[in-house]
């Protein structure tokens, strides 16, 4: 237990002054400006909009900078300041069908309509380390070539689902979603919700329970319906307007995840699925974000649920990165009335062990 | 739902004033020389929207994350109001659509906004997303199954 002290502030100040000098770093090195960190550490960026649970990649920028380049620390200020922002109100849902898209892949259909689209990715790079990029130079601009005019990419979903062997997604209702900032979580958490947990959980929790589902732990046999990145226009109706208009552009990534089978009596086999949904380009944490979501469904499917990615209480109450530091980190501060009492606790336990084998000594010798 | 078509109008211009980039509306706003006057009801306030998304990109509603907006309103002397409506922390973005939206209800400068202000826009934002679709039709790939295709 944590219990207050006071004292230490001009410790405490040197110790942030010292802080801000750690992080301006060499003087003789060039400052990095926010849009530096935006255009060249992007997938930084998305990352902290991701799990920050907050699309501004300005704010991001900065929150990488004064972090120094800590992200969970980022995601954390990122949390911290939209808890002084007012909320407008909810967007209508996001249309990723109609997405402007700069990458879709299907591992499912080798011939999907509007094709593999493979945009910038690093799955065909050899992770080498390329030292070209330690020297600054211009770099050549990426190549073009002529695009079918349409803004509709088909989805492999629909395409399965039309013949009946893939499951359809929740159907949608009128009602606003709900909403864990507004809300506590409560157990059991209907999907929506966990899908809301697991958008702002931590991607390496998640990639770490996604794997061990591929290990066995809970293994759904996924293939990769679908990964699509791309820009998409967010609608929201003003009150003062009463209709709906853009309010502006965002970058998504998301991944429908097809896994084996589950039927009936009433309902014939049919693939199931598993859909994760991120800020900007994030394909490890839509694609883990997918696999425990399908994970999560193991009750709902009749699946025995004995592994640590589909059980509700244990992926909800720690996926979140921010919880976890605070909880983790809050050990660092004085616990010292804490640790006294537990150090009585433990001397009188050891001089009572101490008199019993005393006694114990004493009695053999006496025989 | 129908609508009028003066709603259908500010919709769409809304839309497109929302997502150009500011620092561009900005430009054509002040190379159309003398506007009118107009006060700022609701001085522009930076907030935030919960962003929604689909399960499987069509089905029920859940909450994906936020993103920042800044809203504005304006009313010119003459009377209209206009509000703004954009993503991210630009106030004299939100701003300027607001105030184009209240002038584009005045018949006398609905054709020469939509001509110079809005129509650019449009070409421009058309622009960038055909840049976009060229840049990711470059990458488009055919896979080859070796094994099935070479009859093994």
């Amino acid at each position: 237990m944590y219990v207050a002290v006071k004292g230490g502030e001009t410790a405490i100040a040197h110790s942030l002054e010292l802080l801000a000098d750690k992080r301006r770093g060499d003087r003789e090195v060039a400052e990095l400006s926010l849009e530096q960190i935006d255009q060249q550490l992007g997938l930084a960026v998305d990352r902290v909009m991701t799990e920050g649970s907050c699309y501004d990649r300005g704010l991001a920028s900065l929150a990488i900078k004064q972090a120094r380049g800590d992200l969970i620390e980022a995601i954390f200020l990122l949390r911290a300041y939209r808890t002084t922002l007012p909320r407008f109100g909810a967007s209508e849902p996001l249309d990723t069908t109609h997405m402007v898209a700069e990458r879709r892949i299907s591992s499912t259909f080798k011939d999907v309509p509007g094709g593999q689209v493979l945009g910038p990715t690093y799955d065909y790079t050899h992770r080498l380390l390329d030292f070209a990029l330690a020297a600054s130079g211009e770099r050549p601009s990426a190549a073009t070539a002529p695009a079918e005019p349409t803004d509709r990419l088909p989805r492999v979903g629909d395409i399965l689902q039309r013949d009946g062997l893939l499951e359809p997604p929740p159907a949608r209702t009128a009602a606003e979603a709900q909403d864990l900032t507004r809300q506590p979580l409560v157990l059991p958490a209907d999907r929506p919700l966990r899908l809301q947990n697991l958008a702002r959980g931590d991607e390496g929790f998640l990639l770490a329970l996604g794997y061990s589902t591929q290990r066995g732990y809970g293994n759904n046999h996924p293939f990769v319906g679908e990964i699509r990145y791309g820009h998409v226009p967010v609608s929201f109706v003003p009150e003062e307007l009463g209709f709906a208009i853009e309010i502006g552009e965002i970058e998504v990534t998301e991944c429908d995840m097809v896994n084996q089978f589950a039927g009936s009596h009433d309902v014939p086999p049919q693939f199931t699925r598993g859909y994760g949904l991120a800020f900007g380009h994030a394909e490890r944490k839509a694609m883990a974000m997918a696999l425990v979501d399908r994970a999560l469904r193991a009750g709902e499917l009749g699946e025995a649920a004995n592994s640590p990615a589909q059980d509700e209480e244990f992926v909800l109450a720690h996926s979140d990165n921010v919880e976890g530091s605070g909880f983790v980190q809050h050990l660092k501060l004085p616990h010292y009335v804490d640790f006294q009492s537990e150090l009585v606790v433990v001397r009188a336990l050891r001089a009572e062990a101490e008199k019993r084998r005393e006694q114990t000594v004493l009695s053999q010798a006496a025989e | 739902m129908s609508e009028t078509p003066s709603i259908e109008r500010r919709r769409r211009w809304l839309s497109v004033l929302a997502r150009a980039p500011g620092a561009r509306l900005q430009a054509l706003w002040y190379a159309l020389g003398a506007t009118p006057s107009h006060i700022v009801l609701r001085r522009p306030e930076i907030g935030l929207v919960m962003v929604q998304g689909r399960i499987s990109g069509t089905g029920a509603a859940f909450c994906a994350g936020e993103m920042t907006v800044t809203r504005a309103a304006v009313r010119l002397d003459s009377g209209e109001l206009g509000f703004g409506y954009v993503r991210g922390r630009d106030t004299h973005h939100a701003e300027t659509v607001a105030v184009v939206d209240a002038l584009g209800q005045r018949a006398d400068w609905t054709a020469r906004l939509e001509a110079e202000l809005v129509a650019p826009l449009v070409r421009e934002a058309e622009a960038r997303h055909r840049l976009i679709a060229a840049r990711a039709a470059a990458t488009k790939v055919d896979f080859f199954t070796v094994a099935r295709e070479a009859g093994t």
